[in-house]
């Protein structure tokens, strides 16, 4: 986008909370049954059923109204009126002007802080699938519908627009997810649909303090197609401006193969949710009791889990393999795929910090599930051989794959594959052959000719078939010259 | 009467609820629905400073349930009763428009 204009963007995130039950009934809430398997007559919307609100959803939901620093409040439930066959009572139970929580904020990872309006408890509906015609919603010929997911608790995280950037979009998008997974409030998979996020985006001049036309992008079902989506209606926006065109208040839709969003506008009159006060649900007031127990239970959340580990590696062992600096992006990459624990454990059990990080963050986090299961002092001495030099870099990367694949002790793994043949006394042997046999060389590096190492450690992997650690032929020949 | 409600609104309000209403009902609803708006301005014309809003008339909050499974009805019972399906899903006729 031109440097004239600066995108304004407020997300409203919807996750469906990790409960064992649904909003108002006992049916299971559960991903990937068999339709229609998990339905009451609360959640089929029969006539005379009464809904009674799930504690833990509440629990669930003060835990992340706490996590983002929200006043957590007295709350209360309305109606909003609609028909549409995913509800199957004509109304959705959401909170309307008094959540549960509100005013709360969000730091990202890069120092920026995004407000949070409100965090409130709502009903999910129902999963509706065209059939006809290519599938597509105009061209269908009738629809099925599976009310599994109808009551599933939601919890709808509203930020104000103080997003700037589709790359501030995504880091907020990926820390909320962090906290969400943190306060074990939901398992946040935007693939499978648990974790939702539409997109309020409008454009103005750069530095304008008023708010542009905004448009509501839906939609998008993975961090890149949310970077994708914001940047292309900023565009979008931008030119219809500078055509001298206004900006329409509507919802569009992200088509990820078309990389567009398009308008949503139907014949349809616009909704009007007549949203009433919900007569068969009474408030939801948490009082200091409840509310100070989630404080005290309270997880250890991402950004203080990055600074502890951020800590640990640069109480880097003085005059280690490595310093201590490790890069904030490795960091922010082991906590999200939940491997701090593992390198935290390496670096007390004596591995080199740097090389922990590095190991976990490039090598382990293709496997993050297996890298998890990690036993950190197999993974700390699997580290300590190759900063020992008994491994090579290579050969270390290559135990690690199969302990990752199949489990295992280091030593065993190397031993096996024949990495640990060579003794730090063959090797010195063998540096001692290769220095006799190229006296001339020799000489060369011993006057200095930085270029003539390299062919003497060449010369030296070439005689150990490879299985010398470059670093310790290194050392060996350096402590050689004296 | 003077109406607190026009017949338009009357005939918008029934189209949100689905209502299909005779020219008679119209003329009737816009009366009724008249005086309960007469009612409800009476109410509001009362001062209420510090009176706290009343979410709900019972005197109880946080009635809660436990998070625990319980059962739920049997398919074929349930959708034995819908108009029409698939033998898993409800079957609806084709959705104009988009989801709200
Ligand atoms: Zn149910």
């Amino acid at each position: 986008m031109s440097a004239d204009w600066e995108m304004v963007v407020g997300l409203e995130v919807h996750c469906e909370l990790a409960t064992a039950t649904k909003l108002f009934c006992s049916c299971r809430n559960a991903f990937g049954e068999e339709p229609n398997t998990n339905v009451c007559p609360v959640c089929l919307g029969l006539p005379g059923s009464l809904p009674v609100l799930n504690a833990a959803a509440v629990e669930l939901a003060m835990r992340v109204g706490d996590a983002l620093h929200c006043e957590i409040r007295r709350s209360i439930f309305h109606r909003k009126n609609y028909f549409y066959p995913d509800m199957p009572k004509d109304y959705q139970i959401s909170q309307y002007d008094e959540p549960i929580n509100v005013d709360g904020s969000l730091e990202l990872a890069g120092g920026a802080r995004v407000g949070i309006e409100r965090a409130h408890l709502e009903e999910d509906t129902g999963k509706t699938t065209h059939v006809g015609r290519g599938g597509r919603i105009h061209e269908a010929t009738e629809s099925l519908v599976d009310y599994n997911r109808a009551g599933v608790p939601l919890l709808e995280i509203v930020s104000a627009p103080d997003i700037r950037s589709a790359d501030q979009a995504r880091a907020y998008v990926g820390e909320l997810r962090g906290i969400l997974m943190a306060t074990g409030a939901s398992d946040a998979r935007m693939e499978e649909g648990s974790l939702r996020v539409d997109a309020n985006v409008s454009v103005r001049p750069a530095g304008g303090a008023e708010l542009g036309t905004r448009a509501e992008i839906k939609n998008m079902n993975s961090l890149r197609s949310l970077g994708r989506a914001i940047e292309h209606e900023a565009e979008r926006q931008v030119a219809l401006l500078e055509a001298g065109e206004p900006v329409v208040q509507e919802t569009r839709h992200w088509n990820e193969t078309q990389g567009r969003t398009s308008s949503l506008r139907s014949k349809e009159e616009a909704y009007d949710y007549r949203y009433f006060p919900e007569p068969d649900l009474l408030p939801v007031a948490p009082d200091e009791t409840w509310i100070s127990s989630v404080r005290a239970a309270a997880a250890t959340l991402p950004a203080e889990r990055r600074s502890r580990l951020s800590a640990a590696a640069a109480r880097g062992r003085a005059g280690g393999a490595t310093d201590g600096e490790v890069p904030a992006g490795l960091v922010a990459t082991l906590v999200e795929l939940d491997l701090d624990g593992l390198v935290l454990g390496a670096i007390d059990a004596g591995a080199d910090p740097k090389l922990a990080v590095n190991r976990a963050a490039n090598e382990a986090a293709a496997h993050p599930e297996a890298a998890r299961g990690l036993d950190p002092s197999a993974f700390a001495a699997l580290l300590s051989m190759e900063t020992s030099g008994r491994l090579s870099a290579t050969q270390a990367k290559t135990v690690l794959a199969q302990m990752l694949e199949e489990g295992g002790d280091p030593t065993d793994i190397a031993r096996a594959r024949g990495f640990e043949g060579l003794s730090e006394e063959a090797l010195a042997e063998t540096v001692d052959k290769i220095v006799a046999a190229n006296p001339e060389e020799w000489e060369r590096y011993r006057a200095g000719d930085p270029k003539v190492s390299q062919f003497l450690v060449g010369q030296v992997m070439r005689e150990t078939k490879g299985k010398a650690n470059g670093k310790a032929v290194m050392a060996l020949l350096a402590a050689r010259k004296g | 009467m003077a109406g607190r409600i026009s017949r338009a609104d009357v005939v918008h309000v029934a189209r949100l609820a689905r209502l299909e209403l005779t020219d008679e009902e119209l003329d009737r609803y816009v009366d009724q629905l008249g005086a309960v708006l007469d009612h409800a301005a009476d109410v509001a014309a009362l001062d209420t400073t510090g009176v706290p809003p009343t979410a709900h008339p019972l005197p109880m909050e946080n009635v809660l349930r436990e998070d625990v499974v319980g059962p739920s009805l049997d398919r074929e019972e349930v959708l034995r009763e819908a108009p029409d399906s698939d033998g898993a899903r409800f079957r609806v006729p084709r959705i104009l428009g988009e989801e709200p």
